[in-house]
């Protein structure tokens, strides 16, 4: 059990960074987990590349609260494009059964890695995918269409 | 305790261990039940000796198929108090009661005759449904509502989670239909129908019954209740998955329209018309889950053998132990009475500041599998304001020992996130 709730979790899961909601967001998304009920609403402003403010709402499991509150400490004020691979990177973690990724990409997940275990539990991926698909549609939502 | 039966042994699946070789403890009945080895040996014996296509071929094993197919057809309906015309084979509950709300519609657009008169709705006519259903007997209402112009209007909810019967005046001479729950597959909550029944009658409302809870757990008469329709699902009782049952009143029947339609289910069909069969065959179109039903006849022999009033006797004392074990576990509510009285042995909780997931998880790092989630009831988790729970469910096979595991489980959770 121990291995799946790391005190990395189990701590953002009590103290959440980011939680709130913006004035005015250039683009926001909300997201639902159908199996449980879950959901969370994420909200970003862009500024020069960058995503300028990110704000969250949500409600559900120590996981997905967990990693919608790591979410916001390492992708807010970092440019689009790294939020993006972070996601991506994430995303591969989660759907890798358990086991680590190779060490760059390790490095680049930094606390993130704590949700290694997760991936072993098939139910439990959306989870933590959740706060990350938000992230994905507003980010989709706030950027133009490139042509 | 002492268990007044003990039967886990006739389930071979519950000898297996999970989770690195915990043994399991199911407490997951509600959501789907385990299978005796005589029903998965009845279903194996008709694939591997009788199987053909019923209620065709003049050969000798399409006789013994129809005759399994429509042998378990009786054996369901003596089990719930129906006459064999009465019971319709459907893929499972939510189908039968789809069934239902489909054949109304159909009614509605003029199908079936004058005598499916009877089922039309109106602008202004009124469905009643309950706060504490299952979406498969709310969502079906729901949308034959938007499709007719018909109103939803709903009997709600008490704090303790049983229908406030307080609240009847919902059905008025405008309701239609009274679609309710025999059994909360949240709460455990027994519906008192006789009220309900009543007053739908006094009304001229059809009544539809959610049964998929109650045919597993109590005994079982629909003739008695009264209730117009019922659904129930083979898999929570037992039998296969993929076989259910819509029991309707003869007389109903006879007069409904088809739902789905092709072949088995028509008598002349010609390039510009069909006519239909009778019930039962008028609402079981294409080839039949013909293994499933025998299966599910293997079922319900099976609860007979066992008697379903020992059977209630049993899951009343495992409620009991439940809910006393919850109770001495710090800050855990019960959603649902805290009584046995008129209660199964299915018991939904709310572990505060610990979200349904991850109670999950640790127990069944313990080797314990419950249900966690909204269990398909959204509206009845929104009135105890919660949006999701935790739920353990008894069944035949359960013991003592297992809620023991269970209650030693939960305090855990609750050391762990404490």
């Amino acid at each position: 059990m121990e291995q799946l709730y790391q005190q990395v979790i189990l701590d953002h899961s009590r103290q959440r960074s980011g939680e709130g909601e913006l004035q005015a967001p250039d683009g926001e998304s909300f997201q639902v987990n159908p199996t449980c009920g879950d959901e969370c609403t994420v909200q970003v402003t862009l500024a020069e590349g960058a995503i300028d403010s990110l704000a969250w709402t949500g409600k559900g499991c120590s996981i997905s609260q967990a990693s919608l509150s790591l979410m916001y400490e390492m992708v807010h004020g970092q440019p689009v494009a790294e939020a993006e691979q972070l996601g991506e990177t994430f995303r591969e973690l989660i759907h890798n059964r358990g086991q680590e990724l190779d060490e760059e990409k390790m490095d680049l997940l930094d606390d993130l890695g704590a949700f290694t275990g997760v991936g072993r539990y098939s139910a439990r991926v959306k989870c933590a995918l959740l706060g990350w698909m938000a992230l994905r549609g507003a980010l989709a939502q706030a950027q133009p269409t490139q042509a | 305790m002492t268990d007044l039966l003990n039967l886990a042994g006739d389930f071979p699946l519950l000898d297996r261990t999970v989770r690195g070789g915990k043994p399991l403890v199911y407490l997951d009945t509600g959501a789907t039940s385990q299978k005796p080895a005589a029903v998965l040996e009845a279903e194996r014996a008709f694939n591997s000796r009788h199987n053909a296509a019923v209620h065709r071929g003049a050969h000798q094993i399409a006789e013994e198929a129809t005759e399994a197919y429509e042998g378990a057809r009786a054996g369901v309906a003596q089990f719930v108090g129906a006459d064999f015309g009465e019971i319709i084979w459907t893929k499972n509950a939510t189908e039968g009661l789809n069934l239902v709300a489909y054949s109304f519609l159909n009614a509605t657009l003029g199908r079936g005759g004058a005598e499916a008169e009877r089922f039309r709705l109106n602008a202004g006519d009124e469905i009643v449904v309950t706060e504490l259903e299952h979406h498969a007997n709310l969502v079906p209402w729901q949308e034959l509502a938007a499709k007719t112009g018909a109103v939803l209007r709903w009997i709600p909810v008490t704090p303790d989670g049983r229908l406030d019967l307080e609240q009847l005046d919902v059905i008025s001479e405008r309701t239609r239909v009274v679609a309710f729950t025999h059994a909360s597959n949240v709460t455990g909550a027994i519906t008192d129908t006789a009220p309900i029944v009543a007053r739908a009658q006094e009304v001229g409302a059809y009544t539809v019954l959610d049964a998929c809870q109650s045919a597993a757990h109590l005994p079982v008469n629909f003739a008695e209740l009264g209730v117009d329709f019922a659904a129930f699902s083979g898999h929570k009782m037992l039998a296969p998955t993929g076989v259910g049952v819509l029991y309707g009143r003869r007389e109903l029947l006879e007069a409904m329209p088809p739902v789905l339609t092709g072949g088995s289910m028509v008598e002349i069909v010609t390039m510009e018309s069909t006519t239909f069969m009778p019930p039962p065959q008028r609402f079981e179109a294409g080839t039949q889950m013909v293994a499933q039903t025998v299966g599910m006849h293997a079922a319900v022999d099976y609860l007979t053998g066992i008697g379903m009033d020992k059977l209630a006797a049993h899951e009343d004392q495992l409620a009991g132990e439940l809910l006393a074990g919850i109770a001495e576990v710090p800050g855990v509510r019960v959603l649902g009475p805290s009584s046995t009285q008129d209660r199964l042995a299915v018991v939904a909780f709310d572990v505060p500041g610990v979200h349904p997931h991850d109670v999950g998880q640790v127990l069944d790092d313990q080797g314990i599998a419950v249900r966690v989630g909204h269990h398909c009831a959204q509206p009845v988790h929104r009135a105890f304001g919660v949006h999701a729970s935790t739920r353990a469910s008894a069944g035949v096979y359960t013991s003592s020992s297992d809620i023991q595991a269970f209650i030693a489980g939960l305090h855990q959770v609750v050391k762990f996130f404490g």
